[in-house]
């Protein structure tokens, strides 16, 4: 029994280090984020943050505020938009199996996997054709389109869970294709919904690399943003920390209000039936 | 996930149709239809971008004026000759090796600590899995700094007395350090840096997957294992490590697939680096491209990098959907 308790004790004792481990970085983010810019100074950056200060976080906020703003309108619009495909596809793919549909979905998931530094020089050459290049719409409209695989496997996968038996006793009550999507599908995907849904705004929000090939100043979403700051010479080291932090929040309280259903868009992603 | 029974109904949704109907069910038609956007822009952004990117990277497409001659394999030969994708490539062999490795190891050692039966659940979970949610770049902003020689994580290793602190990122060393081709073959160890802040941020995806599959063993088989002493060792071997094994293959694909594409991370944190000690394919290709106006070159390392990855993920997408359809 003795040995027992010891060994429970070591066990909290090394989740405990792991822990504050895996919290350094976040650590460092908000007690730079409320030094005054009279405590900053890299010697002595672990120091606690005395007197505190919010003038990092306010300047921050002045700098990063209009490309928060973009990845909001690039977050919320994907989703929006993708969320929907991703749900009519599932459904298709899921429910109403034909000749050659596994064949399609598999292209369709592959779409997810590859890199895609192997699609931006046409990508980038046909966004400027139509007058895309640079606009929040365009970087919009790729993030519709590479987010379309990751949504139709959630969705698939959640509406191959729903029983057959369902579908039939519906459609014996008169409901055709949209009908059963309307009234047995949608109301059971609540939770498919919002799983896909906090998949994509996450996926959006924090996407570097579309974000820096397809916008300039003013139009870049906020991990542009942040990354310029951070290359900028004359910059002071709590404003980048806090403008960090702020870039970071908005995924951040996502995963903390609905963590569970992160989990499970991780794990979807993982392809497993 | 699924139940016996839920396939074969899903299948035919309609149950067994004892008319014989010749004509396709609306149902299907509706299916299709609804489909056919979806696959038009995966169509047009993945296949056709993937087969013009190819496409370019035989052209002499080199400079910023677009010119789409013929020009064999020569961008291929000039980017296996370049020392910059020399560089590539053995860095990516060891970042993807550590990477893995050290992602595997944590995520299953983290895995294991939180499966016991713990207080405050919850609370570690979220704590070794949040940097999944935070962007790559920031990621990098922060651990640039984290592990910048002159402050940082080195400010906590002078205070413990430590003289000789490492260099991380910016060491220029190479061990063992023996010439292959025209670069320096052996590990760099500013690589080190660039592994720590991926692994901080990968392991709890491998620790979640473990998690879920720790779970799924039978309460029987885990109870066994749950003893204390010599003996919960053999049964981890024995039992444990067995049972995970289709976990393992699905976190080293998805594991490979994401450290082959390394991207944002480097741009944020290191760039290149001197002599390209921490250069990877994914951002070579970015500045070859849009910084050089090498198209033609960029779009090689491209394809090269495309390759790589659908070597093995095309395999595994088949082999997980082939298993789905025979449940």
């Amino acid at each position: 029994m003795r040995a027992r308790v010891f060994n429970r004790t070591i066990l909290y004792v090394v989740l405990v280090i792991f822990a504050a481990v895996f919290l350094i970085p976040v650590y460092l983010l908000i007690i730079t984020g409320l030094k005054s810019n009279s405590a900053v100074g890299l010697s002595h950056m672990w120091a606690w943050p005395n007197p505190l200060g919010f003038s990092g976080l306010s300047q921050a906020w002045q700098q990063v505020a209009p490309d928060m703003l973009n990845s909001v309108y690039l977050a919320v619009s994907a989703t929006v938009v993708v969320t929907i495909l991703g749900a009519i596809n599932g459904y298709a793919l899921a429910k109403w199996k034909f000749r050659g549909s596994n064949v399609i979905y598999f292209f369709i998931l592959l779409g997810m996997f590859i890199p895609y530094q192997s699609t931006l020089i046409p990508l980038i050459r046909i966004l400027d054709k139509v007058g895309l290049f640079d606009t929040i719409p365009g970087l919009a409209l790729v993030h519709i389109v590479y987010g379309i695989p990751m949504m139709t496997l959630i969705f698939r996968n959640f509406f191959a869970d729903i029983p057959g038996e369902l579908i039939e006793s519906a459609q014996i009550d008169g409901n055709g294709y949209w009908g059963v999507f309307r009234h047995i599908m949608l109301p059971l995907s609540i939770p498919g919904f919002v799983v896909a849904a906090i998949w994509e705004f996450t996926q959006v929000w924090n996407d570097f690399l579309f974000g820096v090939a397809v916008t300039d100043p003013p139009n870049q979403p906020v991990t542009v943003a942040i990354v310029n700051i951070a290359g900028s010479q004359h910059i002071q080291w709590n404003v980048l920390m806090s403008s960090t932090l702020l870039a970071s929040l908005p995924t951040l309280i996502v995963y903390l209000v609905l963590g569970r259903y992160f989990v499970r868009g991780l794990l979807a992603g993982s392809v497993k039936g | 996930m699924n139940q016996s029974g839920q396939t074969t109904a899903s299948e035919s949704p309609v149950g067994v149709n004892k008319i014989r109907r010749p004509r396709v069910r609306v149902e299907t038609l509706w299916a299709i239809f609804t489909l056919i956007p979806s696959i038009i822009l995966l169509g047009v952004f993945v296949y056709y971008f993937i087969f013009w990117t190819g496409y370019v990277s035989f052209t002499k497409w080199n400079s910023f004026i677009q010119d789409m001659h013929f020009n064999g394999f020569r961008n291929y030969v000039a980017i296996f000759q370049s020392f910059r994708f020399q560089s590539d490539l053995r860095n990516m062999v060891f970042f993807t090796v550590f990477f893995m490795l050290g992602c595997l190891i944590l995520g299953l050692f983290l895995a294991i600590l939180v499966d016991q039966k713990i207080k405050a659940e919850g609370f570690f979970r979220s704590v070794f899995l949040y940097p999944m949610a935070i962007s790559a770049a920031a990621t990098g902003v922060i651990w640039s700094w984290l592990l910048n020689p002159t402050t940082g994580l080195n400010l906590i290793l002078h205070a413990f007395g430590i003289k000789h602190v490492p260099q991380w990122y910016l060491s220029t060393r190479i061990l063992p350090n023996v010439h292959i081709a025209s670069i320096s073959g052996g590990f760099p160890l500013a690589m080190i840096a660039v592994l720590i802040a991926s692994i901080w941020q990968w392991s709890g995806f491998a620790m979640a997957l473990y998690l879920a599959g720790l779970r799924a063993i039978p309460e029987e088989l885990k109870e066994a294992a749950r003893i204390d002493g010599a003996k919960a060792m053999r049964l981890f071997f024995s039992i444990t490590l067995p049972q995970l094994r289709p976990i393992t293959t699905t976190a080293v694909v998805m594991l490979m697939a994401s450290s082959l594409k390394v991207f944002d991370l480097l741009y944020a944190m290191t760039g290149p680096g001197a002599n390209f000690v921490t250069d990877l394919p994914a951002l070579n290709m970015f500045d070859t491209t849009f910084q050089g106006n090498e198209f033609a070159q960029g779009a090689a390392i491209a394809t090269v990098l495309l390759i790589l990855v659908l070597i093995f993920i095309i395999p595994y997408l088949i082999g997980t959907l082939r298993k789905e359809v025979s449940k």
